[in-house]
């Protein structure tokens, strides 16, 4: 029975070669080399400096810009490291509130939320945390019950920033799969008017 | 539910359905050892591999050779990914500087991924450096589900004729499904992958400065090579802690549609390759059948419950529209998202694309109930079939009870010997699935990892013990698992699940090999058509249902009836 350790050990070591090594740098090299945008994790840079991802949402909270689901994240309280606190879009994790539907603590979550837009038939995204705590989208519905807060805000009509968020909807692929979205990010890039360049690595 | 969320569901399984009949009979010839269209590239590899590891394809194994050869070689897998993640802060490739892991964590994820269970005790952000990724994770994946297949191949193996000695080399196995099968596939997925989004690169994460202030680290890595075999492998273990629900791992709905094809095609098609390798498709497509029924039937069930929202939210101002959106994506909305975690837990991938701890109690269920039934519904890759091989034993069993004939099956007379043993595979797991559970129910430590109360916390600890002794790996993610208690104990149960399956059932197919391949006569009970797939998915309903009932009914049938009551914990 000792004859199965040479292929044993073997083949462990020729699969990490070729699996755990040659595979994953030809596939980090020539996507690097090929398709830098997404292969670097599709980073938008302004003005020399990256803000985001085109991919992960960020923590919006001011009223002239659009904002996205809330972020289940949490992380350790710099000031005590005992506590944890909400920590919004942090990307450096990622994690849902797994929160079960008959939970209490859901329940209060969503009842303040939903006075916050509107009060009564808010469309479920809004109130809702995603699974990563990173959902880079929100749905048609939930951007147009901003719409009117953002327009004040930024002393334009709603119509026109209505108009935005329509060219900036994305609907279902080949009209079936998927769901209708608009990437927050990219909507208030839009907004700001912001010149988006692709990042090199 | 929607007419456009069930056309959703119905493409893929579609499109799932319509390639495993192609991939399947590439299967049999690639484990036959007949040349395919690859063989002018691979064939050399190939025999380099052989003659570096001093192996001769050509040399049967006995079944108790054949599981000793995979035993050792998954013995030593575990040993070094165990001293890889203890040791990765010294390894190349960890620009975060992550620390080496803790030993019991290391020997809980080393237990996950030998075992293709792929169970994240772990936050890979923060406990996991590109380069434990790459030499560890990714290798294992690829490892595990060449294990699998092998295993898988080996019991069909044993029908194939009369009189036989051998099962086949378990070298030349593992070697042509990692060359012929994972790797082609995976190589391509991963291109795809790429293209929709996914990162692949070692640069450390990077720094952001949002537009509206603050700043944002975001993590990134090698993912698209990984994430391709995660799903082609059933491995199911995320580079990210939200696994498929996070952006750099499924950008689109087309990407989820893509890693949803690829984590039930080898499980479906390897019933194909069986009909192929017994020279009876018929066989194959029957199988096929019980499988495919079984997993649309979850997936409707599952896209039911969740397309019509949490009554409880809807009473507080929440549109019932969209269905229950806790825990998922905008992008891939309550159709793609419920089909995606039945598809990964139908078969034992266990990748969420959103987190069934937020599921509805039904929602929930269907999960944990296909896992319950013994993962064969397709399964995992290899552990499927040979899982659903089990049933079909104990099915013609069942049948040859009731109408007084001898059992056979494809050929082979199945007695006592046979029959006790298929028994012994399946009932030891529930034994193990159930004592743990209420093990962990009883003491303090484990109610302590408990993240929801009531009836919800009991389904989070029985999912969890189901996930690892199925060797499933998805988790009622609220659960804290990296606790003394669940490391060991859900490692024991994932090593436990894998191995006291397979070689009981290695020793049914070493014993019906060796027995003469009969011709069908007027007594045999014809094991193709509709009355025996019929019969064999009440086999496992019943079986699974008898087996898991009582505890489900504490667990997500009475959350269920406090939910439409309007109680909450």
């Amino acid at each position: 029975m000792l004859s199965h350790l040479r292929p044993a050990i073997v083949l462990i070591a020729l699969s990490t070669a070729l699996t755990g090594v040659a595979f994953p740098l030809l596939f980090t090299y020539a996507g690097n080399a090929i398709l830098p945008f997404q292969a670097g994790g599709s980073l938008i840079v302004q003005n020399g400096r990256v803000i985001g991802s085109a991919l992960i949402g960020q923590n919006f909270t001011s009223d002239r810009y659009f904002h996205g689901r809330p972020s289940a994240l949490t992380g350790t309280d710099p000031k005590d490291p005992s506590k944890t606190v909400p920590t919004p879009y942090d990307a450096s994790e990622s994690g849902a509130s797994n929160l079960a539907p008959t939970s209490k603590a859901l329940l209060d979550r969503v009842a303040g939320d939903v006075k916050a837009y509107g009060g009564h038939d808010v469309p479920a995204d809004a109130v809702t945390t995603s699974g990563s705590g990173l959902d880079p989208q929100i749905s048609p519905e939930t951007a147009a019950l901003q719409v009117a807060r953002v327009a004040k805000a930024r002393h334009m009509a709603a119509a026109d920033v209505q108009k935005i968020v329509d060219a900036h909807t994305e609907g279902r692929y080949f009209g079936l799969l998927g769901e209708p979205r608009v990437n927050v990010l990219e909507l208030n890039l839009a907004l700001d008017g912001s010149r988006v360049s692709v990042a090199k690595e | 539910m929607t007419w456009n969320g069930s056309a959703q569901i119905a493409l893929v399984l579609t499109l799932v359905f319509v390639s495993a009949f192609p991939v399947g009979r590439y299967m049999a010839v690639v484990f036959e050892g007949r040349r395919t269209w690859l063989s002018p590239a691979l064939a050399p590899v190939e025999r380099g591999f052989y003659a570096l590891a001093g192996v001769d394809p050509q040399r049967g194994m006995g079944w108790k050779e054949y599981a000793f050869a995979l035993i050792l070689i998954n013995a030593l897998h575990f040993l070094l990914l165990y001293a890889i993640l203890r040791l990765q802060y010294y390894l190349p490739w960890n620009p975060q500087g992550i620390a080496g892991m803790s030993p019991r964590l290391a020997f809980n994820t080393g237990a996950s991924f030998v075992t293709n269970t792929n169970w994240q005790a772990y936050s890979p952000e923060s406990q996991i450096s590109y380069g434990a990724q790459m030499l560890g994770l990714t290798v294992h994946n690829y490892l595990s589900a060449a294990t699998g297949i092998a295993a898988g191949v080996a019991v069909v193996r044993a029908f194939a004729a009369g009189g036989l000695r051998t099962l086949g080399n378990f070298w030349a196995d593992l070697t042509r499904c990692t060359l012929y099968l994972l790797l082609p596939i995976g190589t391509v997925a991963a291109i795809l992958l790429l293209v929709s989004g996914v990162p692949e690169t070692l640069a450390a994460y990077a720094q952001a400065s949002p537009l509206d202030g603050g700043s944002q680290t975001i993590a990134l890595g090698p993912v698209a090579f990984q994430e391709a075999i995660k799903e082609l492998g059933t491995n199911g273990g995320g580079f990210f802690n939200a696994n498929a629900a996070h952006p750099f791992e499924n950008p689109t709905a087309l990407s989820n549609v893509l890693e949803n094809w690829l984590l039930l095609l080898i499980p479906f098609s390897l019933a194909i390759m069986l009909g192929h390798m017994v020279r009876e498709p018929k066989q194959g497509r029957a199988l096929f059948a019980v499988m495919a029924v079984l997993l649309t039937l979850g997936v409707f069930g599952a896209y039911a419950a969740e397309a019509g929202g949490n009554p409880l939210l809807a009473h507080a101002g929440v549109s019932p529209a969209m269905g229950n959106m806790e825990g998922k994506e905008v992008r891939f909305g309550v159709a793609l998202s419920s089909l995606f975690n039945v598809s990964a837990t139908g078969t034992s991938t266990g990748a969420v694309d959103s987190f069934t701890d937020s599921y509805l109690p039904l929602g929930g269920l269907v999960p944990m109930f296909l896992m319950q039934l013994g993962e064969a519904t397709p399964g995992g890759v290899g552990s499927g079939l040979y899982t659903i091989v089990v049933f079909a034993l104990l099915s013609v069993f069942v049948a040859g009870l009731m109408v007084g004939r001898t059992p056979e099956y494809l050929g082979k007379k199945v007695q006592a010997r046979e029959i006790k043993l298929a028994m012994l595979a399946v009932l030891i797991l529930t034994l193990f699935i159930l004592c743990g559970a209420s093990l962990s129910l009883s003491l303090p430590s484990g109610l302590s990892s408990l993240a929801n109360a009531g009836p919800h916390g009991l389904s989070e600890m029985l999912y969890g013990w189901t996930s690892a002794t199925e060797n499933n790996g998805s988790a009622m993610a609220g659960l804290s698992a990296d606790t003394p208690l669940l490391d060991y104990g859900l490692g024991a149960a994932m090593i436990f699940g894998r191995f006291a399956f397979m070689i009981p059932v290695l020793a049914i197919a070493g014993s019906l090999a060796a027995k003469p391949k009969l011709p069908p006569s007027a007594g045999t009970f014809p094991t193709t058509g509709a009355l025996f797939v019929g019969l064999m998915i009440g086999v496992i309903l019943i079986l699974g249902g008898l087996q898991f009932m009582p505890a489900d009914a504490l667990g997500p049938l009475a959350e269920h009836f406090a939910m439409l009551a309007g109680k909450t914990y």
